[in-house]
């Protein structure tokens, strides 16, 4: 039997509303106990004195490239920058060349997953077969080969009819429908938010009600049919405050934010670095603010990275030609720290939640928590330790990052999925054997 | 023959910038030198020197991203009456569509030996983007929808030769504000010289809080052309159009038209202007364009001192 102690650190495990400074026993790739003084003769000892100990985060949606898009990820690369950014669970995009549409497809995901060996993944498959938008995917037998969440990706499912039928259908899976809430129609050509700065630049704006308009029918059909929607990368103060609404009415519905949409404003569209490029687009202070009263008041469950690697040559041309999308496992933690902590938001609890036991609520997985018997997923923070942002140092082969030259405060120490050490800030930090 | 005249140096000792991406980056007085200089520029080939030889021994690459034949046409003339020698390249569709980037394009141009490079493209940014990516000087002759500096400045210098000075006037933009980076430009322009500017237009081609540029936003021509001492009359860009702004070609010409009666509404001296190219019939009827008022073929004959002044300010600009 293989035990460690993680010892000494500020345990923080939303899940079991710990905070307190304690040791983490981890007996065979499971947590044993969170005890103060406990010890485990000739357990390997971590030492985690001035860190903080908190459950291996889970992001609800990154690209991982493969297969089909090589170029800008792969699953190893994928996975190597998420244990790096502190994430140990990570539901896979199915927006892939092929699709994940199909129980072979998911089944791959999870194959490639295993002989990358970083962390856990779990495969999003789609809602349309080949994301068509018209006729459901073999959503059943995605839910056989292992996927937790059903999503067209970047694109949304534009046909009314068909989200309800999607709603209807997954509710006998209990698997949530992740949508993008963009209406086609009002976003087609749009390079970044619709308002002052997008009239001042002469680019082609998104109108904040392509996006207002799409959280609205996603409520009005979760309410219908009973369904489970998931907002991704919510943007605006409008639609927060339809989630905040249909909550209260008990509509079965999450919502997530990125950490760039919190820190970013559409006032750095202004460099026309394709970089600050997303969908949803970056949005103007007042919705930002309103995201952050949204995290505040629990009306927005989760952070998301948003991951989406791009190779190089894909952003390195006229800003409307790029493609949208931030690599972002590698900062995720880091710049919501700094927004959120550093801005005197919410606490390091309140974040943490919002990186491990909400996401893993969203997507029903038995991950983002510390409570005994759970797969040991576990991340130490060096919540002091300052870095600057250099993208060519990423393990995601995708550059594509706004936060390039910035310093942050907030380090991933050591990261281990099923007790096993799988990323480490100094490459060594191995534990000794007390 | 090329003038033996020594290069002026009564501005360009003043001039400190190596680009000209948009009027936005500018400072008024920078604006006001340009004018000034363009100014110089006009007596001395008014007084016979055709030819200057200003910029002998350099190379302008006029980069041309997008279909043009007035602004290529005056930026290589420009070029040549200071003794340049030019080089054109012209493609149409994206460069990405041909398979190489902007970037890489611009820089085996630039490899050359080029000293400045003159771009049209249709993407806002991408001139900024070859300052970055360039050793040359580099000027913006129309980026997408965001700014077309040396047409604003070719608009506002034919004001300025009229009336002589921008303070105090009202110009009206008339058209597609939405598509439009002569509008952008003006704006910029006028506002820092001064002047009241008035956007008029069809409500589905004016961009969202345009207010916040410090301009009036007016949906009926009618109404404000009696105020008006300046009316600009902006092409309506079809090619830059997804889907319909309006109902029908007649009835904006029936709405915001410029037409032989409309014009009587007008000041005695109101000055018409027109970036061109016109659709006669559509934004202004042939005798509203060939009539008193108009003053559309100075700012052709400005916008060619005007690109001269500006290719001399860059050149001597950082140096």
């Amino acid at each position: 039997m293989t035990t460690t102690i993680i010892r000494g650190g500020r345990v923080i495990d939303p899940s079991q509303d710990i905070d307190r400074v304690a040791n983490v026993v981890i007996d065979n790739g499971f947590i044993r106990e969170i005890a103060e003084g406990a010890s485990a003769p000739g357990a390997q000892v971590i030492e985690a004195k001035g860190h903080i100990v908190c459950p291996g985060f889970v992001d609800i949606h990154a690209c991982l490239g493969e297969p089909g898009f090589e170029e800008d990820e792969t699953t190893a690369t994928g996975t190597a920058a998420a244990v790096a950014g502190g994430f140990t669970s990570i539901g896979c995009m199915p927006d892939t060349s092929p699709v994940c549409d199909n129980r072979a497809s998911a089944e791959f995901v999870k194959l490639q997953a295993e002989r990358a060996g970083n962390c856990n993944v779990f495969p999003l498959g789609t809602v349309t077969k080949e994301r068509h938008g018209e006729e459901l995917a073999e959503i059943g037998q995605l839910v056989q080969g292992g996927a937790v969440a059903f999503t067209d990706g970047s694109l949304p499912v534009a046909n009314a009819e068909v989200m309800r039928r999607a709603l209807e259908y997954t509710r006998m899976f209990d698997r949530p429908i992740l949508c993008l809430p963009v209406v086609p129609e009002l976003a087609a050509g749009g390079v970044m938010f619709e308002g002052a700065v997008s009239t001042l630049l002469g680019l082609q704006g998104i109108p904040a009600a392509a996006h207002d308009i799409m959280v609205g029918r996603d409520i009005a059909l979760a309410e219908m049919t009973g369904g489970r929607v998931h907002i991704m990368c919510l943007t605006t103060r409008d639609s927060v405050e339809r989630v905040r609404q249909a909550k209260a009415a008990g509509i079965r519905i999450t919502a997530e934010v990125t950490p760039h949409h919190l820190t970013l404003t559409d006032e750095a569209m202004k460099s026309f670095n394709t970089n600050n490029r997303v969908l949803p687009p970056l949005v103007p202070q007042d919705h930002v603010d309103a995201l952050i009263a949204g995290i505040k008041d629990g009306t927005i469950d989760a952070i998301c990275s948003d991951h989406t690697p791009l190779a190089g040559q894909k952003k390195d041309c006229e800003i409307d030609h790029a493609p949208p999308g931030i690599s972002g496992l590698e900062t995720a933690f880091a710049v919501a720290a700094r927004t959120l902590v550093g801005g005197g938001h919410i606490d390091w609890s309140d974040l943490i939640r919002l990186l491990t036991s909400g996401p893993a609520r969203v997507l029903k997985i038995d991950r983002g928590t510390l409570k005994p018997g759970s797969p040991a997923d576990v991340v130490i923070l060096d919540p002091e330790r300052e870095w600057t942002v250099d993208p060519h140092a990423f393990h995601s082969r995708g550059t594509n990052n706004p936060f390039h030259g910035t310093t942050l405060k907030g380090t991933v120490e050591l990261t281990l999925v099923g007790g096993h050490v799988r990323y480490s800030r100094d490459g060594q930090a191995i534990p000794s054997i007390s | 023959m090329p003038s033996s005249a020594e290069p002026s140096t009564r501005f360009a000792d003043q001039w400190s910038r190596r680009h000209l991406l948009g009027l936005e980056y500018l400072e008024p007085a920078e604006i006001n030198l340009i004018l000034d200089q363009a100014d110089e520029l006009h007596e001395l080939t008014n007084g016979g020197q055709t030819k200057l030889s200003w910029l002998q021994g350099t190379v302008v690459a006029n980069l041309f991203f997008e279909p043009s034949t007035r602004t290529r046409t005056s930026f290589s003339l420009a070029a040549k009456r200071l003794s340049a020698d030019t080089i054109d390249f012209s493609s149409s569709g994206s460069s990405l569509s041909k398979g190489e980037t902007l970037v890489d394009t611009a820089r085996n141009i630039e490899a050359l030996g080029v000293d400045q490079v003159v771009v049209r493209h249709r993407s806002p940014g991408a001139p900024g983007m070859l300052a970055k990516a360039l050793q040359t000087t580099v000027l913006n002759a129309g980026d997408g929808t965001h700014e077309h500096p040396t047409q604003a400045l070719l608009d506002i210098c034919t004001i300025r030769r009229h009336r002589g000075t921008l303070e105090g006037q009202t110009v009206v933009l008339v058209g597609d504000i939405r598509h439009s980076r002569v509008a952008r430009s003006n704006i910029w322009g006028l506002k820092k010289l001064g002047a009241r500017v008035i956007v008029c237009g069809p409500a589905t081609l004016i961009p969202t809080r345009i207010e916040e540029l410090g301009v009036e936003v007016s949906y009926n021509l009618d109404d404000v052309i009696a105020e008006a001492d300046c009316i600009n009359l902006l092409r309506i860009q079809f090619e830059r159009q997804r889907g319909a702004f309006f109902p029908s070609i007649a009835e904006y010409a029936h709405l915001f038209g410029m037409n032989g009666q409309r014009i009587r509404k007008a000041k005695d001296n109101a000055l018409i202007l027109a970036p061109g190219p016109i659709n006669r019939g559509v934004e202004l009827t042939p005798d509203v364009a060939d009539g008193d008022h108009s003053v559309i073929l100075d700012q052709v004959r400005n916008g060619l001192i005007i690109r001269m002044a500006c290719l001399y300010l860059l050149s001597r600009g950082g140096s």
